[in-house]
């Protein structure tokens, strides 16, 4: 009980500066639903149960547009598919007799940002830990969205120009470590980051959608770097203990 | 024809929501295939890398922020500094790049 305990509290610490930078980035999404049409309150209900930044941006361009709802699970399909990624990846962190119930509810709160601190944690996971994080980042994601939506442009640009690259510090914040102590994993980063910008920069590809130029460029990096360097049996990452875990829950 | 908003809300709530939640459901225990757990085991930092750059480039109002906010978290985080620093950190790089710039521009 008081491991769960200190999982909740660390999963609100960790939590605490994602919910900052979600406040100001769900307030620019505010702004754009705000032109689809939403009021404060559907701004919250969408935010609170999609939470997510493309996705949403996505959402409320089918609703301007008037699309038909088949469009809507197809564009929402692709925009989030790096999500399907993610949870493949964190089922791998849970112990195998984790409840449906906390498989569900885990899954529910995936989000880039909670992906980035739960699967950059040692050992097994802890449901509790991902509650933590979502209790404090969505509510501030959904409030940043209604906010966004009945304010509209109250933070001056320069603030809002500084908050956006908080969440990349903090994907930095993730990667770097990993990357220092593994060489692989530097040089995946590293190719990664070169991929991404060659990428950006090719005309045709460039315009697809962010979030489908992700997941693409995830499975291709991935599954090149799986091929080549293949991940031992007894690495730690793969193989936690239960002990392990325990004492990330008290020191941290 | 007119869509209703709360059809238009629940339908991509439920599509997100199956996303994030069936492959936790469904995939229980280890995966036992090398190339697959390979895979998942690079999944993680291949996304989180592709998501920071060069998107940390565009996300502030000029470039060279974004460039010095990316090279300071590294340099940060290469030295141990915990998420909340390094993205305290950036955000402050960018602010106060970007109120320099002002001044000289």
């Amino acid at each position: 009980m008081n491991r769960n305990r200190n999982a909740l509290k660390n999963g609100i610490r960790d939590g605490f500066p994602i919910a900052l930078g979600y406040f100001a980035v769900a307030f620019s999404l505010g702004i754009v639903a705000r032109k689809a049409g939403l009021n404060p309150f559907q701004g919250f209900i969408s935010s609170i149960l999609n939470h997510a930044s493309a996705g949403e941006y996505a959402e409320f361009t089918v609703i301007m547009a008037n699309a038909p709802y088949l469009e809507m699970a197809f564009v929402i399909f692709v925009t989030n598919i790096r999500y399907l990624l993610m949870s493949c990846a964190l089922s791998q962190k849970f112990s195998s007799d984790t409840s449906l119930f906390h498989r569900l509810f885990v899954g529910f709160g995936i989000t880039d940002e909670i992906f980035g601190i739960s699967i950059a944690r040692v050992g097994i996971l802890n449901p509790f830990y991902n509650y933590g994080a979502m209790a404090i980042a969505l509510p501030a994601w959904a409030a940043g969205t209604a906010i966004g939506i009945i304010a509209g442009n109250v933070l001056p640009t320069s603030a809002v120009s500084a908050l956006s690259v908080a969440l990349y510090g903090m994907f930095l914040a993730v990667i770097t470590p990993a990357a220092r102590t593994d060489k692989i994993v530097g040089g995946v980063v590293i190719t990664s980051f070169l991929v991404s910008f060659i990428v950006s920069k090719i005309p045709h590809l460039a315009a697809l959608s962010d979030s489908l130029k992700i997941s693409l460029l995830t499975i291709v990096i991935s599954g090149i770097a799986a091929f080549l360097f293949p991940v031992k049996e007894d690495s730690e990452d793969t193989t936690p203990s239960e002990i392990s875990s325990e004492v990330t829950e008290h020191d941290a | 024809m007119t869509h209703n908003i709360y059809i238009y809300i629940l339908t991509a709530a439920a599509v997100s929501f199956l996303i994030r939640v069936l492959p936790l459901t469904l995939i229980r225990g280890k995966i036992k295939n090398q190339f697959i757990r390979s895979f998942l085991y690079y999944v993680p930092y291949v996304t989180l890398a592709v998501m920071t750059f060069p998107a940390i480039l565009t996300a502030p109002q000029i470039p060279l922020a974004g460039i010095l906010a990316f090279i300071t978290g590294i340099a940060a985080a290469w030295r141990g500094m915990n998420m909340v620093g390094i993205a305290t950190l950036c955000c402050a790089v960018v602010f106060i790049c970007e109120m320099i710039s002002g001044y000289i521009l």
